[in-house]
């Protein structure tokens, strides 16, 4: 598999960047444009702002096997003044990295030469004030912090609180609470490894805090539930606040079934008042204040249900589809098979199946939806299950925080999609 | 070989025409449930064993997996109790379509009430299969004592498949991954074989992800890295002799 698969896509709160994490470590940020004012109806285009090496591949000797360079997950930190901040990680390694400009470079020098070289003392008659003059925009990034060592099992998570000074970090037994200044201790919140690993039956999929309330963070499970957790009542937090958790129909039961349940993402609404679970054929709105069963659920392809067996052979009954919010919580997104991804429009109940892909839309086109033919006669222009790509896959997908934009990521190419203006 | 494939299917229909309407037409011909199940269970447990030989094995998948593995033992061990007639009529299936994705997916509602879907038979079901097919039969030529599709000997294995899984999680846990035979070292050698010929048939068919279901056929998970290979062409000497006899 080549390094420019993109495994992560995230906007940051304003909207303005968009960082990408791909397979071989890199993280690519876009930037938009400031909007022209000539042209006051040309929205601005996102262009690269900023290319680095996060993580590197790495070896442990200790147990004869090799760290993924793969970025997992990026979360931006609120901007608190002109440079910017990320967290990306890996596997094992969490990295604060700071991206800053550079538009002006000092010169007038006394102890050195323009050209760097250093100028003898004894030669220097007179001073100067250094002059700070402009030069073509530089984009640096650096590391900041290095939070290692605090995982025994693969990172799935990372998710900053809203108090801006902690985060937390999830693996598949354990979840851990870092401060962004400390590096080398980090607390452990939630532990599920069982005494005896051949007990192993549940993991944990994804964690989140809340957007608004510091204390409270939620994780998913492999066996399709949901625990909340508040930080105020135990300091080890294995005992949930809530458990949600829809019952499973029992005529619907195959031996697939458990599979399909397994949450792959968690994310709370803007607003705080709702989560969103995807799991392998559905997405399910929760409301905080219900745990017995979700208030939405939307089906995302459900024509695969009758293809289990084939997709749990190869594998992609295990893909890991996230989700994603809009800006207002009226809309939330998803993505398929065959380059399609799905958005549904919570208020309007209305679904729409796209697909990205350079062959089938022209730049500055619109979309045109997608419809797969479950069955009988298929129709002009659909496609039927059978032919669908399984390998091209969107598993990531992002909404920007306030306006109608949307960031697709199809294997190693990223699209990025808005509301066409009148 | 073939006889007493056919054999031990045609004692499973025996049994079964008691309990269902309609018995099981032409059932020398149709691969059973029980036998789509067994399917399912070599499957998952060949998946467990190609863990990547390099990168730790995904933990969540692992176990996914070995919990499937768990409900089909605890479901053969109670075998007889919600168990289905395959529906369909629809002639004779080929022998080497043993994983057919219909019957396995469908809820157990849909099986008892519902028409047969007329895809049983169609072109997506895996080509895998010609692998698992002559397993049962290197099976039974193994161990006819101990034929798969009795009940009594899906007790014995289960003691062997709990073990395996139980080895499986000390490996992931302990993290000294090694080679394959690494993961079944104290199983009993004659179930170890069947793992090695699984593998082996696995490893020499054709890999790789289609871009069809049509296509999904030789893959069962991710191509092995070279060093599963080098296990892999050891093994195909010994699955090539199985084969032969």
């Amino acid at each position: 598999m080549s390094a420019d698969i993109i495994s992560t896509v995230e906007f940051n709160y304003s909207g303005d960047l968009l960082a990408t994490g791909d397979k071989g470590g890199r993280v690519v940020i876009f930037q938009r444009e400031q909007e022209n004012k000539s042209r006051p109806h040309s929205r601005g285009e996102y262009n690269v702002y900023s290319t680095f090496q996060s993580h590197e591949p790495e070896f442990d000797y200790l147990k004869s096997l090799e760290i993924e360079e793969k970025i997992n997950k990026i979360r931006w930190l609120p901007q608190q003044n002109a440079a910017h901040f990320l967290l990306s990680t890996n596997d094992k390694t969490i990295k604060l990295w700071k991206i800053s400009e550079r538009d002006k470079r000092a010169e007038g020098y006394n102890l050195k030469d323009e050209d760097g070289r250093l100028r003898d003392p004894f030669r220097i008659t007179a001073l100067r004030v250094p002059k700070l003059k402009p030069m073509d925009l530089m984009v640096e990034a650096s590391p900041r912090r290095i939070f290692a060592n605090a995982h025994t099992y693969h990172i799935n998570s990372i998710s900053v609180n809203s108090d801006h000074e902690t985060y937390l970090s999830a693996d598949d037994l354990r979840i851990n609470l870092w401060h962004l200044e400390i590096t080398d201790r980090s607390f452990n919140i939630v532990d599920i490894k069982p005494v005896n690993m051949e007990e192993l039956t549940e993991v944990i999929t994804a964690a989140e805090f809340h957007p608004h309330q510091c204390n409270v963070f939620v994780y998913s499970s492999s066996k399709g539930t949901v625990r909340l957790c508040d930080m105020r009542s135990s300091a080890l937090c294995d005992r949930h606040s809530k458990f949600f958790e829809e019952p499973e129909d029992p005529s619907s039961r195959s031996f697939f079934s458990e599979i399909i349940s397994s949450i792959s993402d968690v994310k709370f609404s803007h607003s705080g008042r709702y989560m969103m679970t995807r799991d392998y054929l559905s997405v399910k709105v929760w409301d905080l204040n219900m745990e017995s069963r979700p208030v939405e659920t939307h089906q995302v392809h459900e024509y695969l249900r009758s293809k289990l067996c084939s997709l749990y052979e190869n594998d992609c009954i295990f893909d890991k589809f996230e989700c994603c919010w809009s800006g207002s919580d009226s809309a939330i997104m998803t993505g398929s098979y065959n380059n399609f991804f799905r958005m549904f429009d919570r208020n309007t109940r209305r679904d729409v199946t796209l697909e990205a892909s350079r062959e089938n839309s022209k730049p500055r086109a619109s979309l045109k939806p997608r419809k797969v033919c479950t069955g009988g006669k298929r129709k002009k222009d659909e496609i039927s299950v059978d032919s669908l790509d399984f390998n091209k896959k969107i598993l990531h997908t992002a909404w920007h925080p306030a306006e109608n934009i949307i960031a697709v990521a199809a294997t190693n190419n990223l699209y990025i999609f808005q509301d066409k203006v009148n | 070989m073939g006889t007493m494939f056919a054999r031990g299917l045609k004692r499973k229909s025996a049994e079964d025409g008691e309990d269902v309407e309609g018995g099981l037409a032409g059932a020398q011909a149709m691969p059973s449930y029980s036998l789509q199940r067994q399917s399912l269970l070599d499957m998952s447990l060949v998946k467990l064993q190609l863990c990547h030989m390099l990168v730790e094995p995904n933990l969540c998948r692992s176990v996914l997996i070995a919990n499937t593995v768990r409900q089909i033992q605890e479901e053969m061990a109670q075998d007889g109790t919600w168990r289905v007639v395959a529906p369909q009529a629809a002639g004779r299936a080929p022998l080497d379509r043993l994983v057919s994705t219909d019957i396995l997916c469908r809820s157990v509602r849909e099986q008892e009430g519902e028409r047969p879907a007329p895809d049983a038979g169609d072109g997506h079901t895996p080509d895998l299969v010609p692998g698992l097919a002559t397993v049962p039969s290197a099976q039974a030529l193994r161990n006819p004592q101990s034929s798969l599709w009795e009940v009594d000997s899906s007790r014995e294995n289960r003691g062997g498949f709990q073990k395996s899984l139980d080895q499986i999680f000390e490996t992931l846990e302990n993290k000294t991954s090694g080679s394959v035979e690494e993961l079944f070292a104290d199983v009993d050698s004659s179930y170890y074989d069947l793992d090695a010929v699984l593998t082996g048939m696995v490893g020499s068919t054709q890999s790789g992800h289609g871009s069809g279901l049509q296509a999904f056929s030789p893959a069962t998970a991710a191509p092995p890295s070279s060093s599963c290979r080098s296990d892999l062409g050891e093994l195909d000497h010994a699955v090539e002799i199985l084969v032969e006899t």
